[in-house]
C-alpha cells in the first residue's frame, strides 16, 4: 500500500500517513509540486521554517519500465524564490517505489544547532544525530555510509554547500557505481542543510515491491517503449557514443554556444571540449563511453572518464558543464573541466550555476577568463572552504554578479541560464522566460525542433512559432516528469509515433485505469498552473517573466541575433 | 567554387573533420553529401555558414557546409 512519509525536524518525530485520494494518481513533479503548493506558505524564507522539502518517485518508477528511475526533489527554491522541482537518477528513487512510498516530506527545522541524519527502511524512518561526517565531502560521505550500513544503502547526500546552505548547493544521489547523479538546481541542497539533514540512507531490504494491475498489457506496451528508445538515433546512437557534450559542436556551427560569458556564439576550442573529443580520449584512455545513471536506463548516455593515467576522474560529465566551464569561461581543457566537475560533486553545488557563475565571476576581474587552474583553487580553497568570497560565489551568478557590480548577469528569475544562447535559438529564450523554475533548459528542451531537427524543425533565428513550441514542450515535459522518465525519453517521443501511446499504456496498466493523451496534456498543464500560482502567490508576475536585458541591446556573433520578443508576445505563453 | 566541408559524430569515422574542396558552381548540398557516400536517411541536419539548410540549397564560393548525422542531449 502506498504511502507517505512525513518527517518533522522541529519535533524530530516521523509518521506515515496514508495517500490523500488527490494525491492518488500523481507522482514525481506533478506530486512534489502539489504537496509544495498546498502546505508551503508562498512567502516563507526558502531556509526557514515553514518551508518543506519533498522527494517523490514517479508513476513509474519501482516498475520494469526503461529509464524509469527518476526521483522528483521539491521546495520552495532558495536561489530563485520560485517553487522547485529538480529531477534526479541514482538508486534512491526505485528504492522508495518499492518500499511503497508515493512522497517523503521533510518540515520545520531543528531547534538545536546539531546535525542529523534520516534512515528509511519498510518500517519507516528513523531520525538519528550524525557528527563523523559533518564537514566532510560526498565522497568521502558515501565510502564510509556503504562501510558503516552496507554497500546497497541508497543515498541522499549534501556535500560541505548544502551544509552552508549556500544558494547553489545540490542534492547528491548515489548512482549504482557508487557515484554520484546530482538535483542540481535551485539550491535544494541549502534547503536540505537548513533542515540540518546530511544524508538520507535508504534499505529496500523485504520491501514490499509494487503490484502492476494487468502486467501482460504491461509487459507488451514496456517492450514497444524500448523499441522506440533504441530504434531513435539519438537516443539509441548518438547520446550513447558521445554523451549528451555531443551538442557541444552542433551549437557552436549554429552559433548558439554562448561564449565569454554570453558575448559571443562560438568558442574557438570548441572541438578541444566536444562529445567526439570527449569519446576519443575516454576509449584512449580505457574509459567507458556508454553508462547508465540507474538501473533500467537503456540510452546509457553518461560516461566514466578517467585521467591520463587511466584513473576514474568523473562521470556524468554533461553538456552543460562541459559548455559552461568550457566555451562560458574560454577554457579550452577537457581534463581540468572534468577534475572541476569531479570536485563540485563533491562539494555538493550545481554545476550549471557554478559555471554559469565562474562567467560572470571571470567579467567581474576575480580571475582571467581561461584560467582554469585558478577556477579550480577557487572551487576547492574558496567555495570548498566558505571563505567569504566562497560564500559569494556559492550564491550563484546574480550573488557574484551583485557582489562586483556586472550588469552582463545571465539569469531568469536568479537562476542561470544553461548552454543555449536564447539570442540565437530563439524557443528555448521563451523556456527560460517563462519556466516556473527559473531559467531550465529542460523544461521545453526546444534546441530538438529548432537546433537538431528531432520533432520538426522551427527556424532558431526567427521568432515565429516558438511560443507554440515552448508551450506544447513545457505542458508535455511537466506530464514526463511526473513519470520518473528520463527526459531524453522526448527524443523517440517526439518522432515515433508508438512511443508516447506505449507511456501511457505503461501507465495504464501499472494502475489499472484509462488515461488518454489528452489526460496526460491536462496533466501537463495543471502542474504548470499549480507551479505558476505558487510564484504569483509568492510575489512574481509576468514582468519576471522576462530576459535580462543585455539580450535585447548586444547582439550575439556570428549571426548578430538579439532577443527581440515584445512583452506581449512572451505573456502569450500563459494563453492556455 | 571553395567550400567548406564539416563533419559530425559518426559522419567523421572513416572520413574527415574538415575538409576545403572545389565544386563546379551551383553545386547542391546533396551533391556534396552523395560525393561523401552519405545518404538523405543518415542525414539529421545540414547548416550552411550556420544557418539550417535544405539538401537542395544550392551552394556559394567561399560556403561553409556542415553535416551532422541525428544527434540529441540536453
Amino acid at each position: 500500500m502506498d504511502k507517505i512519509l512525513r518527517v518533522n525536524m522541529t519535533e524530530l518525530s516521523s509518521k506515515i500517513e496514508a495517500v490523500p485520494s488527490a494525491w492518488a494518481g500523481l507522482g514525481g513533479r506533478g506530486l512534489t509540486s502539489t504537496i509544495v503548493s498546498a502546505e508551503v506558505p508562498a512567502t516563507c524564507h526558502p531556509l526557514g521554517v515553514n518551508n518543506k522539502l519533498v522527494f517523490a518517485p514517479g508513476l513509474l518508477t519501482g516498475t520494469p519500465a526503461a529509464n524509469s528511475g527518476r526521483l522528483s526533489a521539491g521546495a520552495k527554491s532558495p536561489l530563485t524564490g520560485t517553487i522547485k522541482e529538480s529531477n534526479a537518477g541514482g538508486t534512491a528513487a526505485q528504492m522508495l517505489a518499492k518500499l511503497g512510498i508515493k512522497a517523503l516530506i521533510i518540515e520545520g527545522l531543528p531547534k538545536e544547532d546539531k546535525w542529523y541524519s534520516l534512515h528509511i527502511d519498510k518500517d519507516g524512518v528513523a531520525i538519528k544525530k550524525e557528527t563523523e561526517l559533518i564537514g566532510k565531502g560526498n565522497f568521502e560521505v558515501i565510502d564510509a555510509l556503504e562501510k558503516r550500513i552496507g554497500i546497497k544503502t541508497g543515498l541522499l547526500t549534501i556535500g560541505v554547500a548544502g551544509e552552508m546552505k549556500m544558494t547553489a548547493a545540490n542534492i547528491s544521489v548515489k548512482d549504482p557505481d557508487s557515484k554520484l547523479r546530482s538535483h542540481g538546481r535551485g539550491g535544494l541542497g541549502a534547503v536540505m542543510g537548513s533542515k540540518k539533514i546530511k544524508f538520507i540512507s535508504i534499505d529496500d531490504t523485504d520491501a514490499p515491491g509494487l503490484t502492476i494491475a494487468d502486467p501482460e498489457k504491461f509487459k507488451v506496451a514496456a517492450r514497444t517503449f524500448a523499441k522506440a528508445l533504441l530504434d531513435h538515433p539519438v537516443s539509441g546512437q548518438g547520446l550513447p557514443t558521445y554523451g549528451t557534450d555531443v551538442l557541444i559542436n552542433i551549437l557552436n556551427e549554429a552559433g548558439g554556444l554562448p561564449t565569454r560569458n554570453f558575448t559571443y556564439g562560438q568558442f574557438e576550442g570548441h572541438d578541444n571540449i566536444s562529445g567526439e573529443t570527449m569519446h576519443d580520449t575516454i576509449v584512449a584512455r580505457g574509459g567507458k563511453p556508454k553508462h547508465g545513471c540507474h538501473a533500467g536506463c537503456i540510452i546509457q548516455c553518461s560516461q566514466v572518464y578517467p585521467d591520463k593515467d587511466g584513473k576514474y576522474l568523473t562521470s556524468g560529465f554533461e553538456y552543460e558543464t562541459i559548455w559552461g566551464l568550457g566555451a562560458d569561461c574560454c577554457i579550452d581543457n577537457l581534463d581540468d573541466i572534468a577534475q572541476a566537475d569531479s570536485m563540485m560533486d563533491d562539494i555538493g553545488i550545481d554545476s550549471i550555476e557554478t559555471a554559469v557563475m565562474f562567467g560572470v565571476a571571470m567579467e567581474a576581474g576575480i580571475l582571467n577568463f581561461g584560467d582554469s587552474k585558478e577556477l579550480l583553487r577557487m572551487l576547492k580553497e574558496d567555495i570548498g572552504k566558505g571563505t567569504p568570497l566562497g560564500r559569494i560565489l556559492g550564491g550563484g551568478a546574480v550573488s557574484v554578479g551583485r557582489a562586483y557590480g556586472v550588469t552582463r548577469i545571465p539569469v531568469v528569475k536568479g537562476q542561470g541560464i544553461p548552454a543555449y544562447d536564447p539570442r540565437s535559438v530563439k524557443g528555448i529564450g521563451i523556456t527560460y522566460a517563462t519556466s516556473p523554475m527559473g531559467a531550465d533548459h529542460t523544461a521545453g528542451y526546444t534546441i530538438a525542433t529548432n537546433i537538431l531537427n528531432v520533432g520538426g524543425h522551427v527556424n532558431p533565428l526567427k521568432k515565429e512559432g516558438q511560443v507554440e513550441l515552448s508551450r506544447n514542450l513545457q505542458i508535455a515535459t511537466a506530464a514526463i516528469d511526473s513519470t520518473g522518465m528520463c527526459i531524453f525519453v522526448a527524443f523517440p517521443a517526439l518522432d515515433i509515433p508508438e512511443c508516447l501511446p506505449a507511456l501511457i499504456d505503461m501507465i495504464n496498466a501499472r494502475f489499472g485505469i484509462g488515461l488518454t493523451g489528452d489526460d496526460v496534456t491536462n496533466l501537463g498543464k495543471y502542474i504548470l498552473k499549480t507551479e505558476r500560482q505558487f510564484n504569483i502567490n509568492a510575489g512574481f508576475n509576468n514582468n519576471h517573466d522576462r530576459l535580462p536585458e543585455f539580450f535585447t541591446s548586444d547582439p550575439v556573433p556570428p549571426h548578430n541575433a538579439v532577443w527581440d520578443f515584445s512583452d506581449a508576445e512572451i505573456d502569450e505563453f500563459w494563453n492556455f | 567554387m571553395k567550400i567548406v566541408v564539416k563533419l559530425f559524430a559518426s559522419f567523421r569515422n572513416g572520413r574527415f573533420k574538415i575538409d576545403e574542396q572545389e565544386h563546379p558552381a551551383r553545386t547542391d548540398c546533396r551533391k556534396i553529401m552523395l560525393n561523401l557516400g552519405l545518404t538523405e536517411e543518415e542525414i539529421g541536419v545540414v547548416m550552411v555558414n550556420g544557418c539550417h539548410a535544405s539538401l537542395d540549397q544550392t551552394l556559394q564560393d567561399e560556403d561553409t557546409l556542415a553535416f551532422f548525422p541525428l544527434i540529441g542531449g540536453g
